[in-house]
């Protein structure tokens, strides 16, 4: 039981107590780490006896950061600048810690991780670990690489972080937007790990969706001009809005088309359109807003015959312009066949399959074989159907595709 | 913090440089050492000679083995250095973007070790 408590706080206060750590470390990844372990240790040790404190937040909160003086002590001929961040720490000991320092640690902390001088795929492990608390394992997962490899990668970016001293603060407004374009990406897939989670038996971690839209939120809040980010918030809501009708009562993963539109989360569309209204006053064209715009004209839409199915394609072909990825181009197949029937959508998906980046990739077999059972090919599709099932990794989506493949094996009996 | 700021280039696209080409370069340079003296984080820094005046030097089984020309012989050799110092990578790198090398080569940004100072 207290197990389970603790587990909840490190997911739940953990990348907060550890942002401000990191703070008031000057920068420390390391040493924040470790001792905030050192805090979760103690805490397990403690509390069966004296009971879980009032704020156990607070309790972590002060309980690491006087580990992390004690380490500091211990390795300071090490450190060039210990004394000072020492002397600072010993100074706030005596003052009330609170639970985890400013409202932007953990932007410092999303614009540290994400620093051009870090290569991008350690920025977005390293956004991940820190700021989401996804372990390496989860982390690994989800960039599809093996375990070591994240875990290399993971202890190379924080020595480099110390080593070369990148520093531990928000960029100057005239280096924003070239800063910001990394930070995005952190923080969008942050939240598709949260949206279609890659690990566990769950298709959707909520917590995880929940902490990329609400990163989003005080990066608009803090950044209001910055169209893009506006964007990327708009998306995710527009998506998030979608999570309840995702999934059905047997826990399989419900297709668009086939969502209960009045499960969807009102406030969350309202709060998503009037995100995408701001950022296009902006007048500055992004992939994100793009998307976003894809999402609205679905979420705008009463039902799947009544969305603007041609607009969608123009908004795809926008987007590739700007972006020319098989993942786009994988996407705008299913608006193309709604458009121009499923033969067409099939055309698209030969041209992702000829560029032969996404041949191992779950939903490419899924969307065509969803295009072939609406063209009437059931015998195809049904091969397309077990493909899929055997690249995709999570249940939810796997149970989806196993319900589809019996379906189109059961015309293909009949026939 | 100090860094080294490691200026790489093509030695032999120098070669053909005009002399006024050369004046202009040498000109940049003595600007940009002006603003890192200005600023007070210039710690020191030179122009080296070519890389065909280097000698590699190992000692191997207690014998120093003399080797005419650079470590590595690379397409960019390494002709010149600054040493500045500055509060953080930022800094370091936004100085490393104004030094003349970062147009035509490339800047190396290093921070230095200051173990057991």
């Amino acid at each position: 039981m207290l197990g389970r408590i603790v587990d909840e706080l490190v997911r739940r206060e953990g990348p907060r107590i550890l942002a401000g750590l990191i703070g008031r470390l000057g920068g420390n990844f390391e040493v924040a780490e470790d001792s905030l372990q050192d805090a979760y240790e103690r805490a397990l040790a403690t509390w069966p006896e004296a009971g879980v404190p009032d704020r156990p937040g607070a309790w972590l909160t002060t309980v690491a950061q006087r580990c992390a003086i004690d380490r500091l002590r211990r390795t300071q001929r090490n450190a060039d600048d210990s004394d000072a961040i020492l002397e600072k720490l010993q100074a706030e000991e005596t003052e009330s810690v609170d639970d985890g320092g400013l409202p932007d640690d953990r932007l410092r902390l999303l614009f540290t991780c994400c620093h051009p001088a870090i290569a991008v795929p350690a920025q977005m492990a390293l956004a991940l670990r820190t700021l989401c608390g996804l372990s390496t394992r989860e982390i690994a997962r989800a960039f599809l690489e093996p375990e070591a490899t994240t875990a290399q990668r993971l202890v190379r970016a924080k020595k480099k972080i110390a080593a070369a001293r990148i520093p531990y603060i928000v960029p100057a407004p005239e280096e924003l937007p070239d800063r910001l374009s990394g930070v995005l990406a952190a923080i969008y897939l942050v939240f598709n790990e949260g949206y279609a989670a890659t690990e566990g038996e769950s298709l959707m971690r909520p917590d995880l969706s929940a902490e990329a839209i609400r990163l989003a939120r005080l990066l608009v809040q803090l950044l209001p001009d910055q169209a893009e980010a506006l964007g990327v918030l708009a998306l995710m809501l527009l998506h998030d809005s979608r999570r309840d009708a995702r999934v059905g009562a047997d826990g399989a993963l419900v297709p668009l088309e086939e969502q209960d539109r009045l499960r969807w989360d009102s406030a969350k569309i309202a709060e998503g359109l009037e995100a995408l209204d701001r950022a296009i006053a902006l007048r500055r064209r992004g992939p994100y807003q793009l998307q976003a715009a894809i999402a609205a004209l679905h979420a705008k839409a009463a039902t799947p015959a009544s969305t603007d199915w041609p607009q969608i394609v123009a908004l795809y072909a926008a987007l590739h312009a700007m972006m020319p990825t098989s993942i786009v181009e994988l996407n705008a197949a299913a608006a193309v066949a709604m458009v121009s029937g499923p033969e067409e959508g099939l055309a698209w998906l030969a041209r992702v399959e000829a560029g032969g980046e996404l041949n191992d990739y779950h939903l490419l077999s899924a969307a065509r074989a969803d295009l072939l059972r609406r063209a009437g090919r059931a015998g195809e599709a049904e091969l397309h159907y077990r493909r899929a099932i055997e690249l995709a990794r999570n249940p939810a989506e796997r149970r989806y595709l196993e319900r589809r493949r019996s379906e189109v094996a059961a015309l293909n009996g009949e026939q | 913090m100090e860094y080294m700021i490691l200026i790489y280039g093509d030695e032999s696209a120098f070669g053909g440089l005009k002399e006024a080409q050369l004046k202009a370069m040498y000109a940049e340079y003595g600007t940009y050492t002006q603003e890192l003296m200005k600023a007070g984080v210039m710690r020191s820094g030179s122009e080296l000679k070519p890389a065909s005046t280097a000698t590699t030097v190992r000692l191997r089984s207690g014998k120093v083995l003399t080797t005419d020309g650079p470590f590595a012989e690379t397409k960019e050799q390494l002709g010149g250095y600054y040493l500045i110092d500055v509060p953080n990578l930022d800094a370091a790198v936004k100085w490393a973007g104004k030094c003349p090398g970062a147009k035509t080569g490339s800047v190396e940004v290093r921070p230095l070790n200051s173990m057991g100072k």
